[in-house]
């Protein structure tokens, strides 16, 4: 399979990115070994279709129904695949919840590996040499990158995807959503929340408090 | 010594720059072009997950570094169509005659993606190979790190948590072992686990005492620690 090679094949190709995948995608469309179609499908499919929703729905729905959150932390492939939040790149899937005495976050060394149908394309930070190679070493410096501070009775457990199974952080419900359906909850659930460099979000109205309340205990 | 991908707890990444909440998805058309095809690609089924992670991380160290994160894809999937015979390198150089590729029946259509993203590609599959740990066992992972089976080979054992001991956290079943299928091995399904390390165990200078980084490991990464052994 593939080998070190000193003249790598891809040279041979124009060396501006964008000249590079438009020479590659004509080469391949011309022998009818992609359908440009299909290419537009992809697409449309990873823009508009799938992404952080998806994940916001099963977080709010796990703050809201705490027999759903069990089963959802048990074994979340069937809860999830019973929501139609399955398919590539999300095929094995573990639920992590953060605790006022753990905090989670997801990361992969090694490539750039992340939960799709549950969080679409990953952000462009995430597949960074810097969020790489810095969040399993110093998690906290990362996070405070992102503006978040955590108390120090909050241990971190930072999760290197290094197989097929993807990790969604279940991030803690904030102080002050007492009361509000899953549409409002969802509305606070941000994509970063649930790789774990992120908090959810505190609803307007909660007064002052920022995120979520880490000394608060389980609301749930 | 292993390769440039394998950038865990490397020094002077400098800042990680979140971006902006309204960013787009792709934040050039290219970069939405290089994903689509990349998939398009795999679809035609001449190779696995493990070879196309592979052949991104045998691009040079030079253009490893240079490289932005879609160049990565696009050009290890040129190296990739070269490698398996789908494309020349007069291809490649827009010198080949007109004509329908033999693999062209296999392309994919528009009409079969949503079916086929939706399918997804399972990594669990049956094994011979019975787990020897259970959750909370000790374990100690191999050393020194790299493949085993293949010098200089596709491996999922990050050089930092070479010859760091930990403990089992959960029992993930089966599964594809990656440093085999890269290199059309085979499959070669064996237990998976969780593997909880303490950030003292990994780094000089652990932030937190408490701190931990769970990775998850094949059976064959793994040993077990001396009875008595603390970590």
């Amino acid at each position: 399979m593939p080998h070190d090679h000193s003249d790598h094949p891809h040279a041979v190709l124009p060396s501006d990115p964008a000249l590079r995948v438009k020479a590659l995608e004509t080469i391949l469309t011309r022998k009818g070994l992609i359908d440009p179609a299909a290419l537009d499908e992809i697409i449309d499919t990873y823009q508009n279709k799938i992404g952080p929703q998806n994940g916001a729905r099963v977080v709010a729905r796990a703050w809201s129904d705490p027999a759903f959150k069990a089963a959802l932390l048990a074994d979340a492939d069937p809860v999830l695949a019973e929501l139609g939040y399955y398919g590539r790149q999300g095929e094995h899937m573990v639920v992590v919840e953060n605790r006022p005495e753990r905090h989670n976050m997801v990361v992969c060394t090694l490539c750039s590996c992340y939960p799709w149908p549950l969080l679409g394309i990953p952000p462009g930070w995430y597949k960074s040499d810097a969020y790489r190679a810095r969040a399993v070493r110093e998690p906290r410096k990362v996070l405070a990158d992102f503006g978040v501070t955590l108390p120090s009775e909050t241990a971190v457990r930072v999760w290197d995807s290094t197989a097929e199974v993807r990790y969604l952080v279940l991030p803690m419900r904030p102080a002050g959503s007492e009361g509000l359906d899953e549409d409002a909850l969802a509305a606070l659930v941000s994509r970063d929340s649930m790789i774990g460099t992120a908090l959810a979000t505190a609803p307007s109205g909660a007064g002052d408090l920022k995120g979520a309340d880490l000394k608060g205990g389980d609301l749930t | 010594m292993s390769r440039l991908h394998d950038m865990g707890g490397r020094f002077g990444d400098g800042a990680v720059v979140p971006d902006a909440p309204d960013a787009p998805v792709f934040a050039t058309d290219w970069h939405a072009r290089a994903l689509a095809v990349t998939l398009a690609c795999g679809a035609l089924g001449k190779w696995n997950i493990d070879v196309s992670r592979h052949a991104r991380e045998c691009l040079s160290p030079k253009d490893y570094t240079r490289f932005s994160y879609y160049e990565k894809w696009i050009s290890a999937l040129a190296d990739l169509l070269v490698e398996t015979g789908v494309l020349t390198r007069e291809d490649l150089k827009g010198q080949s005659g007109e004509g329908l590729h033999a693999l062209a029946s296999a392309a994919l259509r528009a009409e079969a993606v949503a079916a086929v993203l939706a399918k997804g590609g399972p990594a669990n599959r049956p094994s011979a190979i019975a787990p020897i740990f259970a959750p909370g066992e000790r374990v100690k992972t191999r050393h020194p790190g790299g493949s085993a089976l293949a010098d200089g080979g596709h491996t999922r054992l990050p050089d930092y948590a070479a010859g760091a001991c930990g403990q089992i956290l959960r029992q993930h079943g089966t599964h594809v072992l990656p440093d085999s299928n890269a290199h059309g091995l085979g499959e070669a399904p064996e237990p998976l686990y969780a593997v909880a390390f303490p950030a003292s165990e990994l780094w000089a200078h652990p932030e937190h005492p408490h701190d931990e980084v769970v990775l998850d490991l094949w059976q064959s990464y793994l040993q077990p620690l001396e009875p008595g052994a603390q970590i």
